[in-house]
């Protein structure tokens, strides 16, 4: 979006690759075409750029870690207290005293390994309910859109129920019936955003499903499943994708807020959102225990946010507003 | 226009009736034994069946599903039995009478919580969505008009972080930089609380000498004495009214920053869609200023979609307000939320997630309505 001024000029060739798109022909030509496209959108690369960035730190985790992310340092080094500020030897702090590039937190352990760990913790999080989500919103889409009137009626006035609650509070609620744990809190943000790929996913199957291959696929005898799957699917897949990616950036933030009020990742795990929630309260004393978790939480959404607009803007105009 | 407005009303019906059965079966299954958690040390096996007998909660939880030692256990032979004796008809019953419950961990009525915590509430956000708008529609306009300029660049670039950071951070960061950065200067602002310590003000009734006053008009005035800046201006106590608008900036701002990127995004995207349109180009054509080209012909066909972003904002700021609350240490409804999650209460949970739901789908109600009247195609189709 942001790079599309939206003129003529520029919104006639995506228009062209939808079609090669809709077609289902994804030749390596095809496929080559549409990487370019996606790498001539400026936010998209800058979005690529912070993913590959995260990856990068949540790989090398182990080695870009200074410290063991979970150990607290008091009694292992001499003088370690907790909520001591950073010390960066190249920046003035005395030799003599530990390096900590980001200090330590309450429980003197060092921040900076354990932002380093975070990323993994996000990461995983976000493409693990992302995925999740989008394996049973698909489903359901799939079902609603291919059969009777009723059952569709059906599945989508549920649909319409769960987005009728804001995800964040219906996600709390999940949450507190489940007992708060991270992998319940992935459940929890996972089910609330089902209804988002399954209307995209019924859109997909509503738009081919009175066209002519489709009906000729039919009359050949194909399954359901084989329609699905040869004609439907590749419909489907770049909208899955750009809202795919857009939800990786949400489901991370919800999960950081629900852990930030206590009810996800508990402690001594190392997650953004916990080391906030565990430290707010030492804003007016230690604030780099929060401005760090605090920034890489922004970028992370960030990035995925800016690669997600990207790819929407690169493959889809329709789908751009 | 009315046929419309019913229609639409008929649509949401099945919608409400599935968030109140949601709500419903959310709170049975939540785990911890509301009994323990009202008579505390004085809860034993005679006094829990009291208790659950008292409140219902021995009945069937739906028609041949009944509760025993925090486990749903199916009865099939009970069912018939059960099918209109159970705890949720007595539910909806309840509700036909506008009663959401009593409070089972304050013993309270729910809506007694309700109208309390309420203007809170009402006022941050509403504060927020102010910001969001003005400063949203102001940044998107001038970045569809100053198109690929610097100044649209930076502006997207501000809505792209403000839509990835995640309330509590930017909140607290505000936090930070106006009361420890800045305490000292000018533009300090207060990080938590809705007034001044130690600072003390008449309601509304109080002020206008009406203490004798009671029933409805009574519970309205005091309604809205709690938002302190509404009282402050009726009541022409403008301290109190500056003090409380001091404390509300920041809340809201962390609150309305998201929706204020949305609402920038989508101005900026469906004016630059509508500004290529050709009646833009025949305005211009016949000389009309480039204001009211702008404002006239683009602005107001652009509308649709920021309104509907609006509406949809709204059920954002509802979850954001249990953030944003938590934070800056302001008792609303995001608060009550928070703390009867934790405190297993969940007789006001249900009762706040069936307002919230409510809230919401009154919102797009509305949200569709305004479409009707922002164009007209919308009504005839």
């Amino acid at each position: 979006m942001t790079s599309n001024p939206g003129g003529a000029e520029s919104s006639l060739r995506p228009v062209v690759a939808a079609n090669a798109v809709a077609v289902g022909t994804s030749t390596t030509g095809a496929r080559r075409a549409s990487l370019r496209r996606i790498l001539s959108q400026r936010s998209a690369v800058i979005g690529l750029v912070i993913i590959g960035f995260l990856f990068t730190i949540a790989i090398g985790a182990d080695f870009i870690a200074t410290h063991p992310p979970n150990d607290t340092m008091l009694r292992v080094e001499e003088g370690a207290r907790p909520r001591q500020a950073p010390c960066i030897h190249i920046l003035g702090c005395p030799a003599d005293q530990p390096q900590h590039l980001l200090g330590l937190d309450g429980n003197a352990r060092d921040v900076f390994s354990r932002i380093v760990h975070g990323s993994r913790t996000s990461l995983v999080i976000g493409f693990v309910t992302v995925a999740a989500a989008i394996v049973i919103g698909t489903l359901i889409g799939a079902v609603a859109g291919f059969l009777s009137n009723r059952t569709d009626g059906l599945l989508m006035r549920s649909m319409d129920v769960l987005l009728a609650f804001p995800a964040l509070l219906l996600a709390l609620v999940i949450v507190t019936v489940l007992k708060p744990t991270l992998f319940n809190a992935m459940i929890a943000v996972a089910i609330v955003s089902i209804p988002i790929y399954a209307r995209v996913m019924r859109a997909s199957v509503l738009s081919v499903r009175e066209q002519d291959y489709v009906t000729a696929a039919r009359a050949l005898g194909d399954s359901s499943f084989n329609i699905l799957r040869r004609r439907v699917m590749p419909n489907a897949i770049t909208p899955l994708i750009v809202t795919g990616t857009l939800g990786i950036g949400t489901a991370v933030l919800e999960v950081a807020a629900l852990s930030f009020l206590g009810l996800a990742a508990q402690p001594p795990l190392a997650e953004w959102g916990t080391m906030i929630g565990n430290e707010r309260n030492q804003l007016f004393s230690a604030p780099w225990l929060i401005i760090a978790p605090g920034v890489m939480l922004t970028l992370t959404v960030l990035g995925f946010n800016l690669l997600g607009d990207g790819l929407r803007d690169a493959l889809d105009p329709r789908l751009s507003r | 226009m009315i046929r419309f407005i019913i229609r639409r009303l008929l649509v949401s019906i099945p919608v409400l009736f599935g968030i109140i059965f949601l709500t419903f079966l959310l709170a049975r299954v939540i785990p911890g034994d509301p009994c323990l958690v009202a008579l505390d040390q004085r809860a034993n096996p005679q006094s829990c069946a009291l208790f659950n007998a008292r409140f219902g909660l021995d009945k069937a939880v739906i028609p041949g599903v009944f509760r025993e030692d925090g486990q749903l256990v199916l009865r099939l032979e009970q069912l018939p039995a059960t099918l209109l004796d159970n705890q949720f008809t007595a539910y909806l019953g309840q509700l036909a009478r506008g009663d959401l419950g009593d409070s089972v961990a304050n013993r309270k009525p729910v809506t007694q919580v309700l109208l309390e915590r309420m203007p809170t509430t009402i006022e941050l956000t509403i504060y927020a969505l102010i910001f969001a708008i003005t400063v949203g529609m102001t940044l998107g306009i001038a970045s569809a008009y100053r198109r690929n300029s610097k100044a649209d660049v930076g502006t997207m670039m501000v809505a792209n972080l403000g839509v990835s950071i995640p309330v509590f951070v930017l909140g607290l960061f505000m936090a930070y930089l106006f009361a420890v950065i800045l305490k000292d200067s000018p533009i300090a602002l207060p990080p938590s609380g809705r007034l001044s310590a130690g600072f003390r003000f008449d309601t509304i009734p109080e002020a206008w000498g009406l203490t004798e006053l009671s029933g409805p008009p009574r519970s309205i005035l005091d309604f809205l004495s709690n938002m302190y800046t509404v009282n402050g201006v009726v009541t022409g106590q403008f301290n109190l009214a500056f003090d409380a608008f001091r404390h509300l900036i920041l809340p809201a701002i962390a609150l309305g920053t998201i929706p204020m990127a949305i609402i920038a995004r989508m101005t900026r995207s469906s004016l630059l869609e509508v500004l290529g349109r050709d009646y833009i180009r025949t305005a211009q054509a016949k000389g009309l200023r480039p204001r009211l080209v702008l404002f006239r012909h683009g602005l107001r066909n652009a509308m649709l979609p920021v309104v509907t972003v609006i509406g949809l904002s709204v059920g954002g700021l509802l979850s954001g307000a249990v953030l944003t609350e938590t934070i800056f240490g302001l008792g609303g409804i995001g608060l009550v939320v928070y703390e009867s999650i934790t405190g297993r209460d969940y007789v006001v949970i249900q009762g706040m997630a069936i307002m919230v739901a409510i809230i919401y789908v009154v919102v797009n109600l509305v949200v569709d309505i305004s479409y009707g009247f922002l164009d007209p195609r919308v009504r005839l189709s």
